[in-house]
């Protein structure tokens, strides 16, 4: 029986020949990643451990990147035990250098492997043909202790992708759409899988876009094809080798195949309060914002800021908006500043930060207050997620953001 | 028996604890701020013993384990929903918090009912009417048996 790109990489890491959907099998972990949104609880209990041990040191990555720099004595103290406990057992550890998912896929995640991360967006690894998948810091902890974890072979839903994008829209306009149309929980336990022949016209920066967002359809994991985009992109990072490069055989069994033409696709947003909340970037036209932000794992990357540039490039922020540029990686900041793209936003009046989640979650830099409103390219725009509990947060690509900074409202960049 | 309090379809992981708090140093610190965007006094008002009733999807969102955690902290003996998210699903059982799929009871209650939940008859009471739930598949009912995973290790 032929298997999907999840269950081959779910039989890898098992060391079987065949894994199927439903089947649980204990699981060989390449890698476990953790951010400095939980890292201090899972020290905790490693400590009150009977008998603390690591696995293997080599496979963890610790990516301090929510809070940068930290903002209160509170989480600089649950900082500074995820660097000294880093440090005592030598664990690689990055602190300022970008949101975790970015950092991992620029350095670390090739092709074939299974990883666990203690973030949601681990699912973006399936970019590079890998499946990641999120954990909470117990299951983290198992794998950091025993190297192991058990997996649920997920059912997979398969999306065939043909023709190209046009119509001003980009890769998170595709994904908010797909999520739009199965519901916030319509991938629930899946992998979702994309393949066919509109693979090619996305670059890498369009692919992680596109796994990263399908947990916000409940999926457990994203995968993609490895081909020549994959290959040039690990070889211009490190030159890298695929573990494995896996396809789903002609006689897979999908649950459900979407067919999807990317020439049908328009600019959208996700209303508040949930990010299946979607309608065409025109139904929200004239929307006044506060903040508009252009960051995140989700769409802070060279091709967004680029996108972004262009749009803004011999205009203004408009006065009533603080507009935040938040590049995902300090590969990204370096890229953009020799480009020339953060003098253009700086020209225009935005705020130009360090790499770092941001707004996106909430906590830290450019939170919102109450009744004020937000267009963000975040990941998500629940209740609440950027600040005050009663404030509003609109999802939109970098092109509908930075257009929305410009006129202070909604809007698409052919409305400037 | 435990008092119900309600809650509707896609709760998401920020609404049960919002971001700001994850990273105080202590889920005893987080608790107080549980569910504070949807009811501000429900950390208050909660007591050991009592359920979480919920619609489709509940805990989307972020994988912070924090949420399943101020829950428990709080003595929420379950969480009972028509569905669950995976990793909050999963989160509630590697903390020994029983997360049970039960598809009639949020139709049939409101805040402030009793109800009492018998795990081993896989039912919820209220009332005169009793309700079935979906029994755990084994492998993660034996987690929750052992009082969740990282009870396991510490096994000599």
């Amino acid at each position: 029986m032929g298997m999907t790109i999840a269950e081959k990489i779910v039989a890898r890491a098992a060391g079987v020949a065949e894994a199927h959907a439903n089947d649980i099998h204990t699981v060989e972990l390449d890698y476990l990643m953790s951010n400095d949104g939980t890292t201090h609880l899972t020290i905790d209990m490693y400590n009150n451990l009977k008998h603390p041990r690591i696995a293997d040191v080599s496979k963890l990555v610790w990516i301090v990147d929510h809070n940068v720099p930290c903002d209160s004595p509170k989480t600089a103290a649950s900082q500074k035990k995820m660097r000294d406990f880093a440090k005592e057992h030598g664990i690689t550890f990055y602190e300022g250098a970008g949101v975790c998912h970015q950092v991992m896929i620029e350095n670390h995640v090739v092709p074939g492997q299974l990883i666990f991360g203690a973030d949601s967006h681990t699912c973006a690894y399936g970019a590079l043909g890998a499946f990641g998948t999120g954990v909470g810091c117990t299951d983290y902890l198992y794998g950091m202790v025993t190297g192991k974890s058990w997996v649920l072979v997920p059912e997979t839903l398969r999306f065939n992708l043909s023709g190209q994008l046009g119509n001003g829209a980009t890769a998170r306009d595709l994904i908010l759409t797909i999520i739009g149309q199965i519901g916030a929980n319509g991938a629930n336990y899946h992998a979702m899988e994309f393949a066919g022949p509109g693979m090619a016209s996305l670059t890498m920066s369009d692919r992680i876009a596109i796994c990263n967002l399908c947990v916000e359809a409940g999926a457990k994991t994203a995968l993609m094809e490895v081909d020549q985009v994959t290959l040039d992109y690990l070889a211009a990072h490190g030159g890298r080798e695929p573990a494995a490069c896996f396809s789903s055989d002609p006689d897979a069994k999908f649950e459900k195949v979407y067919d999807i033409d990317l020439s049908t696709i328009v600019p959208v947003v996700a209303k508040p309060h949930f990010v299946d909340n979607i309608v065409p970037v025109s139904d929200c036209t004239g929307i006044k914002i506060n903040e508009a932000f252009l960051g995140s794992c989700n769409n802070g990357r060279l091709e967004d800021l680029r996108l972004g540039a262009s749009i803004i490039k011999g205009r203004k922020v408009a006065p009533t908006v603080r507009f935040l540029v938040v590049p995902a990686s300090r590969e990204v900041f370096l890229a953009a500043l020799k480009e020339g793209i953060l003098d253009t936003f700086m020209e225009a009046g935005a705020i130009v930060m360090n790499p770092n989640c941001s707004v996106c979650w909430g906590s830290c830099q450019g939170v919102i207050g109450e009744g004020e409103t937000l267009i963000s390219t975040g990941t998500r725009n629940f209740k609440g997620r950027a600040g005050h509990r009663d404030s509003f947060v609109y999802l939109g690509s970098a092109a509908t953001v930075t257009a929305s900074a410009v006129k202070g409202e909604i809007c698409a960049p052919k409305d400037l | 028996m435990g008092k119900v309090f309600r809650f509707d379809n896609d709760v998401d992981t920020d609404q049960i604890i919002a971001s700001q708090y994850l990273l105080f140093p202590s889920v005893e610190e987080m608790a107080p701020h549980t569910f504070e965007s949807l009811d501000a006094d429900f950390a208050a008002n909660v007591r050991p013993g009592d359920y979480v009733v919920a619609a489709e999807n509940f805990g989307c969102g972020s994988s912070r384990e924090q949420a399943p955690s101020v829950l428990k902290a709080l003595g929420v003996r379950a969480v009972l929903a028509k569905s669950f998210a995976r990793i909050f699903y999963r989160n509630c059982i590697n903390i020994g918090l029983p997360a049970i799929v039960c598809k009639d009871l949020y139709d049939h209650v409101q805040s402030g009912d009793e109800i009492e939940l018998s795990m081993s008859e896989g039912t919820v009471t209220a009332g005169t009417q009793t309700y079935a739930c979906t029994k755990l598949p084994a492998h993660l009912q034996g987690i929750l048996d052992q009082g969740g995973l990282i009870a396991s290790l510490n096994q000599d």
